[in-house]
């Protein structure tokens, strides 16, 4: 972003004016180097040489007892690749079903919680707000807290007769045990409609599902962990929105109110696209990290239609020691989260700025 | 949008029903939270949406705080934990961030510009994908179940250092040139000069540290197995994994409240430069 402009620091231009002498200098290099090697032996010990490790196991097969060099891992070439995206095959079923279930999380978290993100830090940006400090913090407060902890919050919210049903019930409506339910959202749906059954297009097989399976929409144990999800991190974007609606100056949203726009013109006119790069970042920063949700996975666990590609990349290793893959779906889980990005940020490119 | 109150009564209105609709749906959770935890096993699910307990006990709390004889769960000692690995790594961090951070922007050396585009591609690097690269140098190093896997891992972290960089650099150089013309070396002007100066910088940094490992689960959970080396996260969610069905909600929800306590009060005691430190990790990339 703008921060990363300033590569070139002060003392470049000062020192041209008055050049220091030589030996200082010769100080500063040993000393550059000194003040970086605790942080570059940390990130090489922890995260480069970690990765290049990782890369060599996803080739092999390893079961993580012994040491992964010698004998302990067997090279087998791009088998476990293979596995994972060809054969139909358990592991490509598994796969498949959570890239399908990620998915569905993030097509509904993303527009969600950066649409309720923008009316929060709207609503809370009003001048004659009284409160404004009092629900500014309490939209804030859940994106501080730990996830583990509020993930267990909401698995008592969520419960056959926990809090949630209970509100659902003075309106009538029979809320399922939520984490327990593998009905997808949409089968449910058109389920209402009186459609139980795949008609016949749906039943062509892609990619080891029916194309009814692909479709059934997130199940109702994902959509609790999708409600939670947007519930505590919809309170850090309003904070960026907030940031960004603040620096809007008063006078070309004032200028705009002379020139007769209404409310509703100038908010979708002028302010939306003043927000343009606040938007970028929030959608950026949420596709991200959406694609990597593994805590709130791991803690209502143990249902095939809640499982990430982060989750059973964990689950591929450590439980069922089968490293080597669990190491594949890791990488091929980066190479998918590098495309998304980029893509998106081809997308939302800032076309005017490009001429 | 509804700038104009005077003009709009009934717009007003509903402008504050949403907004507290809004608020009780953030906060609402919180408070059944708190009151569960003062619930007996039965109350805490027959009556789940009620705020207040009947009979109100304080036998979640006993436990939690290891007033009973049953040390099935050890709270103190995840408490402990976390206090120890969290503090661990804020100093670690705080430390070796600004010193990586004061020579990227300040010290010219040769190699500067690579080891920066390093950090800057290490912050790309998505977290979950490094679970099991970690575990093996873990392994390999020999220190799987110590409180060094837990620490060393997290010890250092590359927006950190951007965070750093950019705090330094936006102080006035001639402060730091007259030190150095003084006399004073590397890194007396860094450590006594600098730093001071960049306090701000500092402050922010060790409250994302501190959120940071307070908070994290996955790195602890691929450091060791052992159940003395739990942090109230781990410790948290092994034991919820381990009651399957689960019904002790009132020790399960005031645990979990104890594990947000901390971090709350160093958010309300710090919440302008909270809010900002949440925005500079925001604008990392």
């Amino acid at each position: 972003m703008s921060l990363t402009s300033q590569a070139i620091p002060p003392a470049v231009v000062v020192s041209a004016r008055r050049p220091r002498r030589s030996h200082i200098r010769g100080r500063e290099g040993v000393g550059g180097w000194l003040f970086v090697a605790p942080a570059l032996a940390g990130l090489t010990l922890f995260v480069i040489l970690p990765i290049g490790l990782a890369l060599y196991i996803s080739f092999t097969k390893w079961s993580g007892t012994t040491s992964p060099f010698g004998s302990g891992a067997k090279w087998v070439g791009i088998d476990n690749y293979k596995a994972l995206l060809t054969g139909g095959g358990l592991a490509q079923q598994d796969f498949a079903r959570s890239v399908e279930n990620n998915f569905y999380f993030v097509l509904l978290v993303v527009p969600i919680q950066t649409l309720l993100a923008l009316v929060l830090a709207v609503l809370v940006n009003d001048k004659f707000l009284k409160g404004r400090g009092f629900f500014r913090t309490a939209f804030y407060f859940p994106s501080v807290t730990s996830s583990v902890a509020i993930t267990l919050v909401f698995i008592f919210m969520f419960r056959g007769d926990g809090p949630i049903n209970r509100v659902l019930s003075f309106f009538g409506v029979k809320g399922p045990n939520w984490f327990a339910n593998s009905n997808g959202l949409i089968h449910n749906i058109v389920g209402l409609f009186g459609v139980h059954s795949p008609p016949g297009w749906a039943k062509h097989v892609v990619f080891t599902r029916s194309i009814w399976d692909w479709i059934s929409g997130p199940s109702m144990a994902m959509c609790a962990i999708i409600v939670l999800v947007i519930w505590t991190t919809s309170g850090t974007f309003m904070l960026m929105f907030l940031a960004a609606l603040q620096n809007i100056s008063e006078e070309i949203d004032e200028a705009t109110a002379i020139d007769g726009a209404n409310a509703w013109q100038r908010f979708w006119r002028v302010t939306v696209p003043m927000l343009r790069p606040t938007l970028l970042l929030v959608l950026t920063l949420g596709l991200i990290s959406t694609w990597q949700v593994f805590d709130q996975i791991f803690l209502t666990g143990n249902n095939p239609t809640t499982t990430t590609p982060a989750f059973l990349s964990y689950a591929t290793s450590f439980e069922n020691f089968n490293f080597g893959q669990g190491a594949a779906i890791a990488f091929l889980l980066f190479a998918l989260i590098t495309v998304f990005s980029s893509l998106q940020r081809f997308l939302l490119r800032d076309k005017d700025a490009e001429q | 949008m509804s700038a104009r109150p005077a003009a709009h009564p009934a717009r007003r209105t509903v402008f504050y029903v949403l907004l507290t609709a809004f608020a009780l749906i953030y906060i609402g959770p919180f408070a059944i939270q708190l009151a569960t935890s003062f619930k007996t096993d039965p109350d805490a699910t027959s009556h789940s949406l009620s705020l207040i307990p009947h009979p109100p006990t304080v036998a979640a709390w006993k436990r939690i705080f290891g007033f009973t004889s049953d040390t099935s769960v050890d709270f103190p000692l995840w408490l402990l934990n976390s206090v120890i690995v969290s503090t661990a790594v804020t100093l670690a961090r705080v430390f070796v961030d600004s010193l990586a951070g004061y020579a990227l922007a300040r010290l010219r050396f040769p190699g500067r510009r690579a080891v920066f585009s390093l950090v800057l591609a290490t912050m790309a690097v998505p977290g979950v994908v490094l679970l099991i690269p970690r575990f093996l140098v873990i392994k390999e190093l020999g220190i799987y179940n110590t409180y060094a896997a837990m620490i060393f891992p997290i010890a250092m972290d590359a927006m950190g250092i951007f965070l750093m960089r950019q705090f330094f650099l936006q102080l006035p150089l001639s402060i730091e040139e007259a030190a150095r013309i003084d006399g004073a070396g590397i890194w007396r002007t860094y450590w006594y000069v600098a730093m001071p100066m960049a306090k701000a910088g500092v402050l922010t940094l060790t409250i994302l540290s501190f959120q940071g490992s307070w908070n994290e689960f996955a790195a602890f959970l691929v450091a060791g197995d052992s159940p003395h080396l739990y942090t109230l996260t781990k410790g948290l969610a092994l034991f919820q994994g381990g009651l399957g069905t689960g019904n002790q909600y009132p020790l399960t929800l005031g645990a979990a409240l104890l594990t947000t306590i901390p971090v709350a009060i160093v958010f309300f005691v710090f919440q302008r430069r909270f809010v900002g430190a949440q925005l500079s990790a925001g604008v990392k990339g």
